[in-house]
């Protein structure tokens, strides 16, 4: 299908505003093409992904949108990159990737984006409202923007992400409609013991298991209990993004298109397909994350993908308390900058830092040369970062809430109290 | 093959690989080799260099785009790729990759069953869509 233009929109194929917006345009329009887009609609801003060095493309990428004069029309956030600007010793990868990170970064910067680096952009102060279009790419960012903020952006990749900054504008098409948002599938929690609900460890895991069940569809979580916090919904969401292409969930009670089942199916509930969650499905999907075998020394524990929220490093500063963790083990906490001025501000930051914990920004320790030792245990409180690692960085990894994270990291060897039989029966209470 | 129709255009010919389930290009593939290095897929170590290759969907992480664009800067990108499911991400590679490169990587959606076992050489066509063994 062909797009239908409008006059303004032409003037950017047609390279009136510049031979980079044009490449930019066409990205767009191509893309409408590929989607079945019979137009394209305006945006109100974006956030980029593409800054993440993954090669040379990149460059060449960023450097064809500079050299053609093209610049953003909208509030545009950047995703993270592969440095810490300020903490730059973080970084145990060559001169030559450091120097080709820092050059993609700036690039981007020169076409007007905000220098925010964060996976995390919905924890700033200013972000999307209800109802609001925007492009955002980073599936943790898009699943949050969509589920918890209710605002509006389809499932966007790298390039197209600047592109739409630059033009303001993206394809009348997939989640951006109505009817796109609709669930597809039930995901039923209702028969999950309620003490599940107050472990920090139960949103990552369920989040990999909806990713599964749901694929590229939309779930509708049901029969939850309790209210879920920002901070569980996003791990909920990070997770259902890696372990499927969900860009969209709801929460039944919970989130702001959900009020009720009803609601968010248009009343067709019977007609959609409902998949019943079993502790069995929690302990496979949990096990699942843990890729690590045989005894082997704990080397690290990464927290913070995505990137912590304030209310995070308060609980992390609590529970280390005035001890310090394990000389062998370094411990890695990845923030925004904005979050880590806060979390500064409140002497969370600085409690942690006495602990003996790191503070990673602009990056996260999955996706850049950061940890030292890969040779022995990674540990993680994140989905996201335990489905990744082992690809990514070579890390066998063992995933565990922050409390035996931090516990581990304390004693210098594994302490993780969750085992297969802890998600029947989370209190441990005897069967007698 | 049945159904299908082409989201990025383009003629390709190569060895069939179908995969059973889902990758992710970001964390699952290797620009530099073409290997599948995803340890959650159950055919990890397959090479899918210059490869028509068939599978349900793609997952994850929007950089697979820059995946596959380093991929085909880097000569290491499979030839075709047919998918059961729509995946824009995937799709963005292969436009910036024409826009940046002028390669062609042809992607057809909606493609049920190939019709082909893994192995056989095969022709993806866009104009109609379609895949059908190489003479």
């Amino acid at each position: 299908m062909t797009a239908l233009l409008t006059a303004a929109e032409q003037e950017f194929l047609d390279g009136r505003h510049g031979d980079g917006a044009a490449v930019a345009m066409r990205i767009v329009v191509r893309l409408a093409e590929a989607m079945g887009a019979d137009r394209l609609r305006s945006i109100e801003g974006a956030h980029i992904d593409s800054c993440l060095f993954h090669g040379h493309s990149g460059i060449d990428f960023v450097e064809r949108l500079v050299d053609g004069g093209a610049h953003v029309s909208v509030p545009t956030t950047l995703n993270v990159s592969s440095l810490d600007l300020i903490h730059p010793e973080r970084f145990l990868g060559s001169d030559a990737d450091r120097s080709a990170s820092q050059r993609l970064m700036d690039g981007y910067v020169a076409l007007g984006c905000e220098a925010t680096w964060t996976c995390a952009p919905y924890q700033r102060e200013q972000r999307p409202g209800f109802g609001s279009h925007v492009a955002w790419a980073e599936s943790n960012a898009i699943v949050f923007a969509n589920s918890v903020l209710g605002a509006r952006t389809h499932r966007y990749g790298d390039f197209i992400d600047i592109s739409a900054a630059i033009t303001g504008r993206v394809p009348h098409a997939g989640l951006h409609l109505d009817a796109e948002r609709l669930a597809t599938i039930v995901i039923d929690v209702g028969d999950l013991h309620p003490a599940l609900w107050e472990s920090s460890v139960l949103a990552p895991v369920l989040g990999v298991v909806v990713g599964r069940c749901a694929g590229t569809g939309v779930p509708v979580i049901d029969r939850c209990p309790a209210e879920m916090s920002e901070d569980a919904l996003k791990a909920l969401g990070a997770a259902a993004a890696s372990s499927g292409s969900v860009g969209l969930f709801h929460v039944v009670g919970v989130t702001p298109e959900a009020p009720t089942l009803d609601a968010i199916t248009r009343g067709h509930v019977d007609e959609v397909e409902r998949v019943v969650v079993t502790p069995s499905m929690l302990a496979d999907a949990a096990a699942e994350l843990s890729t690590a075998v045989g005894e082997r020394p704990l080397r690290s524990v990464s927290l913070g993908t995505p990137h912590y929220s304030v209310d995070e490093i308060a609980t992390l500063a609590g529970l280390l308390g005035e001890r310090r963790v394990h000389p062998d083990v370094d411990v890695f906490v990845s923030t925004g900058r904005d979050v880590l001025a806060e979390a500064n501000l409140r002497g969370d930051a600085e409690r942690c830092r006495s602990a003996g914990v790191k503070f990673v920004v602009d990056t996260c320790t999955y996706i850049t040369p950061i940890l030292r030792a890969i040779d022995g245990i990674a540990m993680t409180d994140s989905a996201k970062w335990a489905w990744y690692a082992p690809g990514n960085i070579g890390a066998e990894v063992v995933f565990a809430d922050v409390t035996d994270c931090i516990e581990s990291a304390i004693a210098g060897k594994l302490r993780v109290r969750v085992d297969e039989s802890w998600w029947t029966n989370p209190l441990g209470e005897s069967d007698s | 093959m049945n159904g299908g129709y082409a989201v990025v255009a383009g003629t390709a010919q190569g060895p069939l690989v179908r995969l059973d389930e889902p990758l992710s290009f970001w964390g699952g593939f290797d620009p530099e080799t073409g290997e599948i290095i995803d340890v959650h897929h159950p055919q990890r170590g397959l090479d899918l260099r210059g490869a028509v290759v068939a599978m349900p969907a793609g997952r994850g992480s929007s950089s697979a785009s820059s995946v596959i664009l380093e991929a085909i800067r880097a000569g290491a990108a499979p030839a075709a790729l047919l998918l059961t499911e729509p995946d824009e991400i995937i799709a963005l590679g292969a436009i910036v990759g024409h826009e940046l490169y002028d390669v062609s990587l042809p992607i057809l959606v909606g493609v049920d069953d190939v019709g082909f076992a893994s192995g056989a050489i095969v022709m993806v066509t866009s104009e109609p869509p379609a895949v059908r063994l190489a003479e």
